[in-house]
């Protein structure tokens, strides 16, 4: 498997994992879970594929680790930001430090594991 | 002041210095002694560069032993591989003592390389000794004086297995051996034993101590490989405890009954491998503690990470109910 698969699989996966933690993190948002890990998965999905193609370039252990959780930290920013229409409240720390772990584990990953691009002649 | 050639001639007869027909090679300073012959630096004046001289020391000197270093050139020049170090020419001396004359490697020996590397590093050179070992038992060759100093590392990583001086050829006719007798005494475990058995204390597996030649085949070089597993992997050479799969792997290759030892040196090498991958080794049974513990440090740092995700969220949980 290539590291960009990879690193989409495996963004993918963690992210819907992320989502999912809100029904115990925050009950209250039970009624839009299913949005929440449409959007988690998506962005996890986006963060693994951009992380996997870095791996691609970048041969590098803790740059690797670096740039994945700087990924993931810019993608989950945006919605940290979004206030919930309910409440009003911003969950900030609550997406950001997770999700800035789920890149950073997609970045070790993605240095660790999988295939490197293949040498072009 | 110049000594004329006769003076000269004599005098490097006296010691012991040997001089080639023609002037092709200059021979300068020995290097290195075995039980069979001496090594010398020496320059190839044709191709300009230097090479390694093995002449039958004069000591020695005498049919079967002409015979068996002639014998040790042709099973160098028979087996090309890497961790073989190649002959360039084989002939006479003046007086009669055989020399050949095989490529100068420069390193050092195992036995100096373990000390200053890692256990790891050390697995991986005799992992292509066992490479190296496994093509000449493919070849129908059984080395016989495998230990660390006559393996060399080279400065650029080579893995050289030297002096295949006593090495047994499927299907030849031994040159010296016995079918009885005590093993001999050698002053040291350096010391190649050059009587009735052929050897090195130490490093030779029982078949070979007590001169059963009928039983000495491949495994017989994996019980001294095993004796060198110990020697460069031990609490001895690298301190610390030994690790109970690598200890078992050493006593597998050590088994006195050939019959008990891994199969050949291939099937040693990829426990050896397995061991380094931090995987399960054929010659040990782990419990399961152990099998957490080895898991636990083949994936430590991807099981640091998933826990620290798991203790932040564990940690917003615990600060929402404050």
């Amino acid at each position: 498997m290539n590291k960009p698969v990879l690193g989409l699989l495996l963004g993918g996966a963690l992210g819907a994992l992320d989502g999912l933690t809100a029904l115990i993190s925050a009950p209250e948002v039970k009624p839009e879970i299913v949005g929440i890990v449409i959007g988690s998965t998506g962005k996890g999905l986006l963060a693994g594929l951009l992380i996997g193609f870095v791996a691609r370039k970048v041969n590098n252990l803790v740059a690797g680790i670096l740039i994945g959780t700087v990924i993931a930290a810019l993608l989950a920013l945006p919605i940290a930001l979004h206030a919930d229409p309910v409440t009003g409240r911003r969950y900030i720390w609550e997406i950001m430090i997770p999700g800035s772990i789920v890149g950073l584990i997609v970045g070790y990953a993605t240095q660790r594991f999988g295939q490197p691009a293949a040498q072009r002649s | 002041m110049s000594l004329p050639d006769a003076t000269l001639t004599h005098l490097r007869r006296v010691l012991g210095v040997p001089t080639l027909p023609g002037d092709r090679y200059e021979v300068r300073e020995p290097i290195g002694h075995g039980g069979m012959g001496t090594v010398y630096r020496a320059c190839d004046r044709t191709l300009g560069r230097e090479v390694a001289l093995k002449v039958l020391r004069a000591d020695v000197a005498g049919e079967d032993a002409a015979i068996r270093l002639e014998r040790e050139a042709r099973i160098l020049a028979r087996l090309e591989h890497p961790g073989i170090v190649p002959v360039h020419e084989v002939g006479t001396l003046a007086d009669g003592r055989v020399y050949y004359v095989m490529k100068l490697v420069r390193g050092e020996r195992l036995h100096d390389f373990a000390q200053g590397s890692g256990r790891a590093d050390v697995l991986r050179v005799l992992l292509r000794v066992c490479e190296t070992v496994g093509f000449a038992h493919s070849h129908g060759v059984v080395h016989r004086d495998l230990k660390p100093s006559n393996i060399m590392v080279g400065s650029f990583g080579e893995v050289l297995v030297l002096d295949w001086g006593i090495a047994r050829v499927r299907g030849s006719i031994e040159t010296s051996g016995s079918t009885g007798g005590e093993p001999v005494a050698t002053p040291g475990e350096d010391d190649t034993a050059t009587g009735v058995i052929l050897g090195t204390p130490g490093f030779m597996a029982p078949e070979q101590a007590q001169g059963i030649s009928g039983q000495i085949d491949g495994r017989t070089d994996v019980y001294a490989l095993g004796a060198i597993l110990r020697a460069i992997t031990g609490p001895t050479s690298q301190g610390g405890p030994v690790p109970r799969p690598l200890e078992a792997i050493w006593n597998r290759a050590l088994s006195p009954d050939p019959a008990g030892r891994y199969g050949s040196a291939a099937e040693l090498a990829a426990d050896i491998t397995r061991f380094l991958d931090a995987v399960p080794v054929t010659a040990y049974r782990e419990s399961l503690g152990e099998r957490a513990g080895r898991i636990f440090r083949k994936y430590q740092t991807a099981i640091i990470l998933v826990l620290t995700y798991l203790a932040v969220r564990l940690l917003f949980l615990v600060l929402r109910g404050l």
